[in-house]
């Protein structure tokens, strides 16, 4: 292996031509391997795309299409937006639109805030008190209460019937504080001596400092929470009892994978359900709660390993 | 997951040493002069940051240690009428009910059989998948294959078992192919017989993409130039994976297993619930899903509910608590025999 020994430049014009970002002293991998490894890897990305695919594209497709593929739609043939049409008339599953999109958003918002002060608060070195608080935090994530004695105290509480049963008890994520903070205790010392030396207080501190240098672990968390909120189903199973109040999840679990009826679909003058596939609209509402997900996760991804790793390995 | 918080050693005898107040630790504003302030100060100096942990620590008392003051019930028979305090304390009466009934013991075995196939056959899956992705060259692609995997980590359980029931159930594409050649249907969404591979069929097409980063990282952080010394040596790529990659890997696969073992009580919690009604509570009912539905019941698979009874889902709460923080406990032991830090460090 001659190679070895020249330098990096030469190894561009070495006869054998490489393939970018390979090292020097890497064998060139087999025919056979490439191939495996190239079927592998597209058959894993075929089982997420394919489903996703199909079931987006069938919420798009016309009854007629619906049919002649004798269920979900592979192929496009025949598009139209009338389940959509239909589906936003009104009814069940625009009301639990409203509630999903009510419980992500006013969750998710309260969840940062909560986390982020609660964060940073105990991320400044040898606070008072930091080590008991820190304590109560961990304690709760190998040891809880349980299903039952907290389905009691958010009853007590009054919360039992109300759109907040699905926000406040999933408000604290111990895990994510502990990420953010991980990470404020990296921002640059001499940044926040600074502007401590400018006057400001902690508040001014973490809003003019701290914040903005942890963009990314931020844009992280609030995905994550935001994701949680939007796929509540749990919660609404146990404190919901209206179905007025379902997330999208539930009227999923309710009308879509269990099959029931949807009451009020197809009532509200626009065609009926004569003109519409009950499965193109069943898989409208998944698609729903599908979309926002695959078109906000491209944005964060990049910051996924990072957000997740300083906090989870690094400790 | 370990938190560090950076001990502060006060150290007698040391008190103005300028420079390096505290060894091993980063530089420290002049302003924040560590623990030798008696801890009026320190409570003055700080109370603005205890300030912004009250509204989160308010929600932990809520719903974390309220709940844990609440496991009482599990000893009491809970009347709603009378409450928490006032309801009549039975000792381990709910638990001698627990061990006799062997629906119990029934969902006991699921949790194990389940847990123990989710191992063997989720577990190498994303370190294998790791392996592969590490190796793809070039950065755009690399970067849509996460994408495309790391997605369904996000789509709730719910959405995914109807993704699961469109494609594998009654209506769904397998049975509509298998029709269409002539082969009788099988639909594998109400199997009991399978549920265990389908529930673990599910869990990894959600959640091994995910996986994934955790690897993908540990993977970076081996030093290169250990690979470059090693070819360099002569050491093929086989004998490279073998001496620098599987040792790199260690520490993190340890911690996963730490992690799993300790969570082997609680599988698929939602999973569960969801598909109970199709393939039955004989293979559905697990630790989990036997305390909720025995404790709270009503407007869940309304046939097959007991009726709520606090108390009782509560012990079998409580039981598989117990058993899951001894586990978690031993599970980090083992780690430390092998030299790893697991969840904490020794």
């Amino acid at each position: 292996m001659s190679t070895l020994i020249q330098p990096p430049r030469a190894v561009t014009t070495a006869p054998r031509k490489r393939a970018k970002g390979r090292e020097v002293w890497e064998e060139t991998p087999t025919w056979f391997g490439q191939f495996g490894k190239g079927t592998v890897l597209t058959v894993v990305c075929a089982l997420v795309v394919v489903p996703v695919w199909a079931v987006v594209l069938t919420s798009l497709s016309t009854k007629g299409s619906i049919n002649g593929a004798g269920g979900l739609v592979l192929v496009p043939h025949g598009l139209s937006l009338q389940n959509y049409q239909l589906i936003f008339s009104g009814g069940t599953v625009s009301q639990a639109l409203y509630v999903s999109l009510f419980v992500t958003l006013i969750g998710t918002a309260l969840s940062m805030i909560v986390s982020v002060l609660c964060a940073y608060g105990l991320s400044r070195p040898h606070s008072f008190g930091q080590r008991p608080l820190l304590l109560m935090m961990i304690v709760t994530m190998f040891f809880n209460g349980g299903l039952i004695p907290t389905f009691l105290v958010v009853s007590d509480l009054k919360l039992y019937g109300s759109l907040w049963a699905m926000i406040l008890p999933s408000m604290v994520n111990v895990f994510n504080i502990l990420i953010i903070r991980s990470f404020f205790q990296n921002t640059a010392a001499e940044m926040i001596e600074a502007a401590r030396l400018d006057g400001a207080n902690e508040w001014r501190l973490l809003w003019s400092v701290v914040i903005p240098t942890s963009r990314p672990v931020l844009a992280v968390m609030t995905m994550f929470y935001a994701v949680t909120y939007w796929g509540t189903f749990f919660n609404a199973l146990l404190y919901e009892p209206d179905s007025r109040k379902w997330p999208l999840a539930m009227v999923i679990y309710e009308y879509t994978y269990s099959g029931n009826q949807m009451p009020g679909m197809g009532t509200t003058g626009i065609g009926g359900l004569q003109n519409a596939s009950q499965l193109g609209l069943q898989m409208c509402v998944v698609s729903l709660s599908l979309v926002p997900i695959i078109v906000l996760t491209p944005f964060v991804q990049k910051h996924f390993a990072k957000g997740m790793l300083t906090g989870a390995i690094k400790g | 997951m370990s938190v560090s918080t950076a001990p502060p050693r006060s150290r007698p005898g040391s008190r103005f040493r300028p420079g390096s107040r505290f060894p091993g630790s980063r530089s420290r504003s002049n302003s924040r002069p560590g623990t030798r302030l008696s801890w009026r100060i320190r409570l003055r100096r700080d109370k603005s940051l205890l300030l912004m942990t009250i509204p989160a620590l308010l929600l932990l008392v809520l719903f974390n240690y309220l709940p844990m003051a609440g496991i009482i019930v599990a000893f009491e028979h809970y009347d709603i009428y009378q409450g928490l305090i006032h309801s009549d304390f039975v000792g381990l009466d709910e638990f001698r009910q627990l061990v006799a009934n062997p629906d119990f013991w029934h969902a006991f075995e699921n949790t194990l059989v389940i847990s123990f196939v989710q191992l063997i056959l989720y577990f190498p899956i994303p370190i294998a998948l790791a392996l592969m992705v590490n190796t793809v060259l070039s950065p755009r692609i690399r970067g849509f294959i996460q994408a495309v995997v790391y997605l369904p980590h996000f789509f709730s359980y719910v959405l995914v078992i109807t993704i699961f029931q469109e494609f594998l159930g009654g209506a769904g594409v397998l049975n509509v192919f298998l029709n269409k050649h002539g082969i009788s249907s099988w639909n594998v969404m109400t199997d009991p017989h399978t549920f265990k591979y389908l529930v673990t069929a599910q869990a990894v097409w959600k959640e091994a993409g995910w996986g994934l980063i955790v690897f993908l990282a540990a993977l970076a952080a081996i030093d290169q130039s250990l690979y470059e010394a090693a070819a360099v040596d002569g050491a093929g790529r086989w004998r490279r994976m073998r001496h620098i990659t599987m040792p790199g890997l260690r520490g993190i696969v340890v911690l996963m297993l730490v992690l799993r073992l300790g969570n082997a009580l609680s599988v698929g919690f939602e999973q569960m619930l969801i598909q109970r009604q199709a393939v039955g509570a004989g293979a559905a009912d697990v630790l989990d899903t036997y305390s909720y539905i025995y404790g709270i019941g009503g407007g869940f698979g309304s046939a097959t509910t007991m009726g709520a009874d606090y108390s009782y889902g509560a012990a079998a709460g409580l039981f598989k608590a117990v058993l899951s923080l001894i586990l978690i406990l031993g599970a980090n032991r083992l780690a430390h025999a092998f030299g790893e830090d697991g969840l904490y460090r020794k």
